[in-house]
């Protein structure tokens, strides 16, 4: 099991196409072998999740591509960094911390990658076709790519994520071929009632049990609507990708790859079979809250992953005309804030209901939410994952409707008997 | 004696530390300080700096390579890591280390069931062919 490399291949990691793309190089062989790649695909996009500042080491190494002559080799999208440009003031942190964080923003613009900072790039015009091998970064995103979109990518992480982007090539392994990308595990969501299915607050639910039961394996859901939205599969993704290493789901009759099961579901392997009951929803559910028993929050966000025009349009429609009590962020992409502010007077209106607009970032990478910490409601099963360990804050999990409706008297309200069967 | 196929090589020794859940770096462990932040997971408040940690897989975040490369940067990294199944995202996070000149840790690709006997804390050693054993 040895890496074949292309002559071209061997000329990049020789240094011919300069030092940039020779490190780049010597990261993605090293990764290949480790992962047991027999070759390197070339790839027609990638999406980099390494702007984001954890540390100084971030720093140094996108200023390291940028010194080096790096250049992006495929169009490329940018995730989420640790501040909102275009909102100065909405980030607390040290100046110096403040300084490396646009650094490192800035270093992989210089790149040439596209300044999108958003963790939906699929939102803002970044569509890989069915079929196309890409490398991306980003849980929630690699999901969307792969489940709703059909193009191949593995998960990628940061760093490795820009040098595909540099050499235009990945790994060829996992989720890049084809008889990978079968399902292993079927869940059947037959049981589940259709009124629960038509809401959205049933899908961050559905992949926090997903991703904890099948880890990184391939599932094949039946048995959910063919109305499922957009938003609402990735929703799915994104709340699988936290509690598991989901990179891939189909839906039977919904996603491009599972027209219908037997597509997905090879038949000399074996399948495990899950029916989704009552009792496993509801623990799912009762695990995205850590403040169940609270009656009070102190703040609301929305929008992990970002918001989507659709989602901000559903939100100003319960928000119109009212006041919120709390603060209530709503994270989203540059470009969709853009087509709010086109949209004639949406965005005022959200703004005059105390509605905290956050481009760029997002509550739980970065220091937004008040110091005093507290609780936390969302609808996002990313949020609710992560916003304890890098908030502090506790979270109650429940619908946009319950998050609106409890922001405006700052008392938990929540609609719990669409959960009983 | 365990042996393991080497996914990055290197010599190191620690107290082993198997965590009992998967675990996402980003949002699981503070990259400055190794210690365990999720609040959710069974070994909350565990620093993994210096072990040699068994872990059952890596969940979550595709950020994770960045937390290694900051583990590694500030010396709270585990001195070794042993992995049921190969997983880039971690590995990495060291590959970049190398590159900028920052310490290495031993990455093995671990039946981990054969640790089953190993108390935890047992003073492990990890050696560049891929084996673990008890000095």
């Amino acid at each position: 099991m040895t890496l074949h490399l292309t002559t071209e291949e061997r000329a990049f990691l020789a240094g011919d196409h300069g030092e940039a793309v020779s490190l780049a190089m010597r990261i993605l062989v090293s990764a290949a072998e480790l992962l047991g790649a027999q070759a390197l695909v070339r790839i027609t996009s990638a999406h980099i999740d390494g702007c984001l500042h954890h540390g100084d080491g971030g720093v140094e190494f996108a200023e390291k591509l940028v010194a080096t002559g790096g250049r992006v080799a495929v169009p490329t999208t940018l995730n989420v960094g640790a501040l909102d440009l275009l909102h100065p003031d909405t980030v607390r942190a040290d100046p110096s911390k403040l300084a490396m964080a646009r650094r490192q923003m800035d270093a992989y613009v210089s790149i040439g990658a596209e300044p999108t900072f958003t963790c939906a790039p699929y939102q803002v015009g970044h569509q890989p076709a069915f079929g196309e091998q890409v490398a991306w970064g980003e849980s929630n995103a690699i999901a969307f790519a792969n489940s709703v979109l059909g193009a191949r990518t593995e998960r990628y992480g940061d760093f490795l994520d820009a040098c595909c982007a540099l050499a235009g090539r990945a790994p060829l392994h996992g989720l890049h071929i084809g008889q990978n990308r079968q399902a292993t595990v079927v869940v059947d969501a037959t049981n589940v009632p259709d009124a629960l299915k038509d809401q959205d607050v049933f899908y961050p639910v559905l992949g926090s049990w997903l991703g904890l039961e099948v880890g990184r394996e391939v599932s094949v859901i039946i048995g959910l609507p063919s109305t499922v939205s957009r938003d609402q599969l990735k929703a799915l993704g994104a709340s699988a990708a936290s509690t598991g290493a989901v990179a891939l789901f189909h839906v039977a009759g919904v996603t491009p790859e599972a027209p219908n099961l037997d597509a997905v579901v090879g038949e000399t392997q074996s399948v495990d079979r899950i029916k989704l009951t009552a009792d496993m929803v509801k623990g799912a559910l009762k695990r995205l809250s850590t403040a169940d028993t609270v009656e009070r929050i102190d703040a609301v966000a929305v929008g992990s992953p970002h918001f989507s025009i659709t989602e901000f349009e559903a939100l100003l429609t319960l928000v119109r005309g009212r006041r919120m009590a709390v603060p209530f962020y709503a994270c989203t992409a540059r470009a969709t804030l853009q087509e709010l502010e086109v949209k004639g007077n949406d965005l005022l209106q959200l703004q005059e209901a105390g509605v905290e607009i956050i481009a760029d970032t997002c509550v739980v990478v970065t220091p937004i939410l008040r110091e005093s910490g507290g609780v936390l409601m969302t609808n996002s099963g990313k949020f609710a994952h992560y916003a304890p360990s890098n908030t502090g804050y506790e979270v109650v999990y429940g619908s946009l409707e319950d998050c609106v409706e409890s922001a405006v008297t700052g008392l938990v309200t929540r609609t719990e008997a669409i959960w009983s069967w | 004696m365990v042996e393991g196929r080497v996914l990055i090589p290197g010599n190191a020794e620690g107290r082993f530390l198997r965590l009992q859940a998967p675990i996402s770096l980003w949002g699981g462990i503070d990259p400055v300080s190794g210690v365990v932040i999720d609040p959710r997971h069974p070994d909350y408040g565990v620093s993994i700096g210096g072990a040699v940690l068994a872990m059952p897989g890596a969940v979550g975040s595709s950020s994770s390579s960045a937390v290694m490369l900051e583990l590694l940067r500030e010396g709270n990294a585990p001195s070794a890591i042993l992995m049921a199944s190969a997983d880039a995202i971690l590995a990495i996070g060291i590959l970049v280390s190398l590159e900028l000149g920052y310490p290495t840790c031993p990455v093995l690709e671990v039946e981990l069931s054969a640790l089953d006997g190993t108390p935890q804390g047992t003073l492990l050693r990890v050696t560049s062919e891929g084996r673990v054993i008890s000095p």
